[in-house]
């Protein structure tokens, strides 16, 4: 339990994202220097469409960069791995597979035999509260068992990274407090890596050792904010007032970012 | 015989009647009776009613913009099927034909299903292999009956052609609709999982395309009957489509009607069978499946 991540080191230099071509050509991304420690859970926050998710495409692998060096364990980042798992907004099970199949699918494909698929997809659907759910599709779900399902099947090949795209906005408030939580003690007892990115101001402070703020399109660091708040975090915590002034703090930089008189028109 | 049928019309009216009334006195089984039996009576009732109109109709020669004076009466058709069922060359027309479907479609379904997960996933493929086939598309598949005579040597070949270029297209269409209509995220999924090219073929792509696949494939099996029996009507011997035809030159007005019904029984007999396999093999493909 106390031991402490090696591996999942993250370091962005000026990271460019261009797509498109001519007169349709748009920046995402400029410029962007970041280093993330093993072990750490970074938060990136920004106004709708700046391009916070264009950061998890070019972790991810899907989206390549225009200018600047992207590692992840000082290893260039070329192609999608599953050392870096991703978790997208929606849920991305395959509705074709069980949620046990689904789990199984990352140690499948790593050729891992059928029975230890088995106890391990047992094992981790089980912490998560679905060993009823085994054999079940997922549209037979609801939206925080898919979501579930979803973090336990990129979890279960124990990621160096795990890459999270706004994962919980399509929760209701109750679900999405929840899977906060789930997340925070599974992160807390697998050691690896977490960039998340949202746009909810209290969902990245709950959450983060760090939470970085990005301008409007083309996305740049506008500034970062450590959260020195303690862990383990529980719900308590959102009402706290070292929480609600350091809200406010975030607050006010995102919003002026939102109406900052360069913004393009 | 006329009166028969009659009687079996009015004794299935009488038997639903009843039935409604042991609805009325024992509540419980209310619900199974109406999703299970009445669906049943009411369709058998409906077609029951059709054949009276029909019966009538060829009876008394009505003719009201439908001439039914050399129209076989049911009570005729129904002599002639009692007759010809028995007999081994109807069986052998059938056979014939079925022989010819099973051939054509399932040559079809193979090279399409292959082709369109190609075109669908390959733009090298789509580049090169689809504008060809576009080209043949929109001829139907009755337009190369003289072509088929010409390229095959026997009659036989050219008629699982003709079937096969019913099949084809709409298997192919389907089959790249379904595998376009893929959610790029599923791919990027099982990337970031692990997945190598040829798992993310076969475990993502195809079953994604899959309902896709099979309503082709529904479709495909309804023009491969269509294209079937154009062709044995202009070039065949032997096959369902052939015996109606014939029975029009000789004058059979019921065997006419019992080829129409047997073509019928086969077509609706065979998109049983593929909607069938469809359910078999996609057990999940079920949106309104309830979580129990």
């Amino acid at each position: 339990m106390t031991e402490t991540a090696t591996l999942g080191a993250i370091a962005l230099h000026g990271v460019d994202v261009h797509f498109g071509e001519g007169k349709t050509a748009v920046q995402a991304l400029s410029g962007i220097d970041l280093n993330i420690a093993p072990g750490e859970f970074v938060s990136i926050l920004g106004p709708s469409g700046c391009g916070k998710s264009t950061i998890i495409g070019a972790l991810a692998g899907f989206t390549p960069i225009t200018a600047g060096e992207l590692r992840v364990d000082a290893e260039r980042v070329t192609a999608p791995g599953p050392e870096r798992g991703v978790v997208f907004q929606q849920h991305t099970l395959f509705p074709w597979k069980t949620v046990a199949q689904n789990v199984e699918f990352g140690l499948k494909m790593r050729g891992v035999g059928k029975a230890e698929r088995e106890r391990k997809s047992r094992a981790i659907l089980g912490s998560m509260g679905l060993s009823e759910f085994l054999s079940h599709y997922p549209h037979q779900l609801s939206g925080g068992m898919q979501q579930r399902v979803n973090l336990a099947r990129v979890l279960v090949n124990r990621p160096r990274v795990i890459l999270m795209d706004e994962p919980f906005c399509s929760l209701d408030a109750q679900t999405r407090l929840q899977m906060q939580e789930l997340l925070l003690s599974l992160w807390h007892e697998l050691h690896m890596t977490v960039v998340f990115v949202t746009h909810e101001v209290d969902e990245a402070l709950f959450l983060s050792d760090r939470v970085i703020v990005l301008t409007q399109r083309p996305a740049r660091i506008k500034t970062e904010v450590t959260v020195e708040l303690p862990r383990p975090r529980t719900r308590d915590l959102l009402t706290s007032s070292e929480f609600v002034s350091l809200k406010r703090q975030l607050l006010d930089l995102l919003l002026g970012s939102a109406f900052a008189p360069d913004t393009p028109s | 015989m006329e009166s028969a049928v009659q009687s079996a019309a009015v004794s299935a009216d009488t038997s639903a009647l009843s039935a409604d009334e042991a609805t009325l006195s024992v509540p419980p089984r209310a619900t199974a009776f109406s999703r299970r039996l009445r669906p049943v009576l009411v369709g058998a009732l409906s077609i029951a009613l059709w054949l009276v109109a029909w019966q009538l109709a060829s009876v008394h020669k009505w003719n009201f913009f439908f001439r039914f004076e050399n129209i076989p009466a049911p009570t005729e058709v129904a002599a002639a099927f009692a007759e010809l069922y028995a007999a081994p060359k109807f069986a052998a027309h059938v056979g014939n034909s079925v022989r010819r479907i099973f051939l054509g479609f399932s040559l079809a379904a193979g090279l399409s299903v292959l082709l369109g997960l190609l075109i669908g996933r390959f733009r090298v493929a789509a580049q090169s292999l689809f504008p060809p086939l576009e080209i043949l598309r929109p001829i139907p598949a009755v337009a190369w009956i003289p072509l088929a005579i010409l390229l095959f040597a026997s009659a036989e070949q050219s008629m699982v052609f003709i079937t096969f270029i019913g099949a084809f297209f709409p298997i192919l269409l389907s089959t790249i609709h379904g595998v376009e209509g893929i959610d790029r995220r599923l791919v990027y999924a099982s990337l970031t999982l692990g997945a190598g090219p040829l798992d993310v073929f076969r475990e993502v792509i195809l079953p994604g395309a899959l309902p896709s696949i099979v309503t082709g494939l529904s479709i495909g099996m309804g023009t491969s009957w269509f294209s079937l029996v154009t062709a044995e009507m202009i070039s065949g011997q032997f096959g369902i489509g052939y015996y109606t035809w014939e029975a029009y030159t000789l004058q059979q007005y019921p065997k006419i009607v019992l080829g129409m019904i047997t073509i019928g029984l086969l077509g609706m007999g065979s998109s049983f069978l593929i909607k069938w396999i469809g359910r078999r093999f996609m057990p999940w493909f079920k949106p309104d499946a309830s979580a129990t």
